[in-house]
């Protein structure tokens, strides 16, 4: 160990270490992979790429396998899927699960729903554990200190025939968080100003750590909001410390660890942060306390600004090369510059994915929906990140506020969140949303996505244009 | 996979940054169950909106036989969906030069015989300036460099772990049973040890044991 190595250690350089099973003489490691999250997507070509070589899995204790993208919201028990191709997809990730002796959660379980959201809920995400998923938002997990990232069709082989992966070292950015959240905002309008903070780009090739004072003031949800974005400004990883909070989050859920196994994980996991005197390779800071709720306007995360700004305008941007990918923007769009956010009229809204599909989220957007209606012109839906989340919604009475304010109440999946299910937006459709990406053709063919935290997008439903939460608020 | 040791073709210049694998490879094609004929639905929508006086460039020569393509900032950015890769690989795309990278895209393309260039700045500009004029590109991974028609000669450093499985053909997961497998069982022993909670043992796993089989009507 260099003396480098055994003070002044990152989080991740933790983690990392420890999964470091041995390095190549060109400086990559071979990383050991703790957990595997295997959903229908990413997983068939890989399991069949099994098959073919005619190797094992090396560890069917380290997976668990669920469907959530192809799956159909709409109803549950024995579940058409609508379409030929998602059954078959959804069937043959059972299959292959149980051909290779993982488990496999079906649809119409109690523990089903959206990897990113079973994960922690069945204590299978744990502190200083490496976890992967053949999907870009598994940096979700790291909100548990995990050191946890999207992968390939073709790493997900490597993980089910190995163990492992052979990886290079990233560097380290600190995104400093300082301040309270302002009466009105959630923890997606600050990861959405992070984004338009170092571009979508900016964290590319950086293990992405979140820091500052608002972080112990967060609940296990709304850090898992904050980590599963950070792919959104292109950085694979994104850490948070685990603290009695997290601890708290983790103790009796399944495959947490249990009894004397308990004490020994939490000595271990409080261990993991970031030492006083570590050093990141960049640093960021975002002063929370100065924020305003935020809506995206563009086709990329980083296209965002306050709901209380106007549609920016490409001719001021000097860069040409910007210049010309705002003004695609805002063509897909159809937004003029100049035009007051708040007010431009919605047609769908949709609540739930991996980013704000959990309780908290489905809490906040019941508390602005009570009472109101969605307006006339505007179809809106709620889907729960898990069948777990919609039955403690469901305890709570928040389906009965959503449905009497005119909302479809659904069962768990990714649904509108990517079109690939049979929740589609029709070419030209304008909707508010909850998830992650607004990307061109993302929610349906020439469908344009506003991105938004849960308490807007229940705004925006229930006035039927965007708008900034704080004036309904206030109205109440 | 095909070894990779050096090809020349015109390159096709896809403009635009931060085109994302969504673009690239549209989500409700990610039901479609193989790898092989993915081309097909490569820029699905960048081709079928183009109006017919402006065809997207991969639809007309020289560029619909184009090997190498050069693209904007943050290419391959967004989701995971190898797919993309294959549909590139699949369309005949085995090199794709961009100023910078969605970095699973790019780790990605290394397991698909794509090799991912990243460039920047002049050199950019004239590798962007060599595929509108539809000019070929040498690229000699051997030799690591590039060869524009001038004769200009540009060397390019490829990280030699990725090199060498790149020219090769190299099946890595192969290579990884073959030569790590006793560090992989050592490192398992004290992990086993050190860290216990991360092997779920039976008892942890009887929690599935009411796991029912999924009930699937097409
Ligand atoms: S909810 Fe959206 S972002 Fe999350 S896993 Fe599903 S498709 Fe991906």
């Amino acid at each position: 160990m260099t003396d480098a190595e055994r003070s002044s250690r990152t989080m991740y350089d933790k983690v990392w270490a420890r999964h470091v099973v041995k390095t190549y003489d060109d400086g990559t490691s071979l990383l050991y992979v703790d957990r595997h999250l295997v959903q229908e997507v990413s997983s068939p070509q890989a399991f069949a790429g099994l098959r073919d070589a005619g190797r094992t899995l090396r560890r069917p204790d380290a997976h668990v396998a669920v469907a959530d993208h192809a799956v159909s919201t709409k109803v549950r028990g024995a579940v058409s899927l609508g379409s030929g191709l998602a059954a078959k997809q959804v069937a043959r990730l059972a299959d292959n699960a149980e051909r290779f002796g993982i488990p496999y959660v079906p649809t119409f379980d109690r523990r089903h729903g959206i990897v990113h959201v079973i994960g922690p809920e069945l204590g299978f995400t744990l502190p200083g554990a490496v976890l992967v998923c053949g999907d870009s938002h598994t940096c979700t997990h790291g909100a548990f200190g995990a050191l946890a990232f999207g992968i390939g069709a073709s790493e997900c082989e490597s993980v089910f025939a190995t163990q492992t992966l052979r990886q290079a070292k990233q560097k380290r950015l600190r995104v400093w968080l300082d301040g309270a959240l302002p009466p009105g905002l959630q923890v997606k309008d600050v990861i959405l100003a992070v984004i338009a903070a170092i571009g979508a780009g900016g964290g590319t090739g950086y293990a992405m750590e979140f820091a500052g004072s608002l972080i112990p003031t967060l609940s296990m949800e709304q850090r898992m909001t904050m980590c599963n974005m950070a792919i959104e400004a292109g950085s694979r990883v994104a850490m948070i410390a685990p603290d009695a909070t997290t601890f708290a989050y983790l103790k009796n859920r399944p495959l947490a660890p249990k009894g004397a196994e308990w004490g020994a994980a939490v000595a271990h996991w409080t261990g993991l942060a970031s030492d006083a005197d570590a050093v990141f390779d960049r640093e960021a800071h975002i002063d929370v306390a100065a924020l305003t709720p935020i809506v995206s306007w563009g086709t990329s995360p980083e296209e965002c600004g306050p709901v209380t700004g106007l549609v920016p305008d490409p001719a001021v941007e000097p860069e040409p090369s910007r210049r010309a990918r705002m003004q695609r923007s805002l063509d897909y769009m159809a937004l003029t510059p100049g035009m007051p956010l708040a007010g431009i009229a919605i047609d769908r809204v949709f609540i739930g994915s991996c980013t704000n599909g959990r309780i908290e989220d489905l809490r906040s957007a019941a508390a602005v929906v009570a009472g109101r209606h969605v307006a006339e012109s505007v179809r809106a839906i709620v889907v729960p990140g898990s069948a777990s989340v919609r039955l403690m919604a469901e305890a709570e009475g928040l389906d009965q506020v959503f449905q009497a304010a005119g909302f479809e109440w659904r069962h768990a999946g990714c649904s509108l969140c990517v079109a690939m299910n049979d929740d589609r937006l029709l070419a030209g459709e304008r909707c508010a949303s909850t998830s992650n990406r607004n990307f061109e053709g993302r929610q349906g063919v020439g469908a344009r996505t506003h991105l938004m935290s849960p308490a807007m997008a229940a705004a925006a439903a229930v006035t039927g244009h965007l708008c900034d939460v704080r004036t309904i608020e206030a109205s109440a | 996979m095909t070894p990779f040791k050096e090809l020349t073709s015109v390159a096709a210049p896809v403009e635009g940054a931060d085109i994302n694998t969504d673009i690239i490879f549209p989500a409700r094609f990610l039901l479609l169950p193989e790898k092989k004929g993915l081309g097909e639905q490569l820029f699905h929508e960048k081709r079928v909106n183009a109006p017919s006086n402006q065809p997207f460039v991969l639809d007309y020569a020289p560029y619909n036989t184009a090997r190498i393509m050069v693209a904007g900032r943050n290419f391959g950015c967004g989701s995971s969906r190898e797919q993309a890769v294959w549909a590139l690989a699949d369309f005949g795309i085995r090199c794709v030069i961009a100023p910078s990278f969605g970095e699973i895209f790019y780790n990605n393309c290394f397991k698909n015989g794509v090799l991912p260039l990243v460039e920047t700045g002049e050199r950019y500009a004239e590798l962007l300036a060599a595929a509108s004029a539809a000019e070929p590109i040498t690229i000699d991974l051997l030799g690591e460099r590039l060869v524009l028609v001038s004769g200009k000669v540009l060397p390019v450093q490829v990280d030699p772990f990725r090199r060498a499985a790149l020219l090769a053909g190299l099946d890595e997961i192969g290579s990884i049973l073959a030569t790590d497998h006793a560090d992989i069982e050592a490192f398992e022993q004290s992990q086993r040890h050190s860290e216990p909670w991360l092997y779920l043992g039976p008892e942890k796993l009887a929690c599935f044991a009411d796991l029912q089989d999924e009930v699937v009507v097409d």
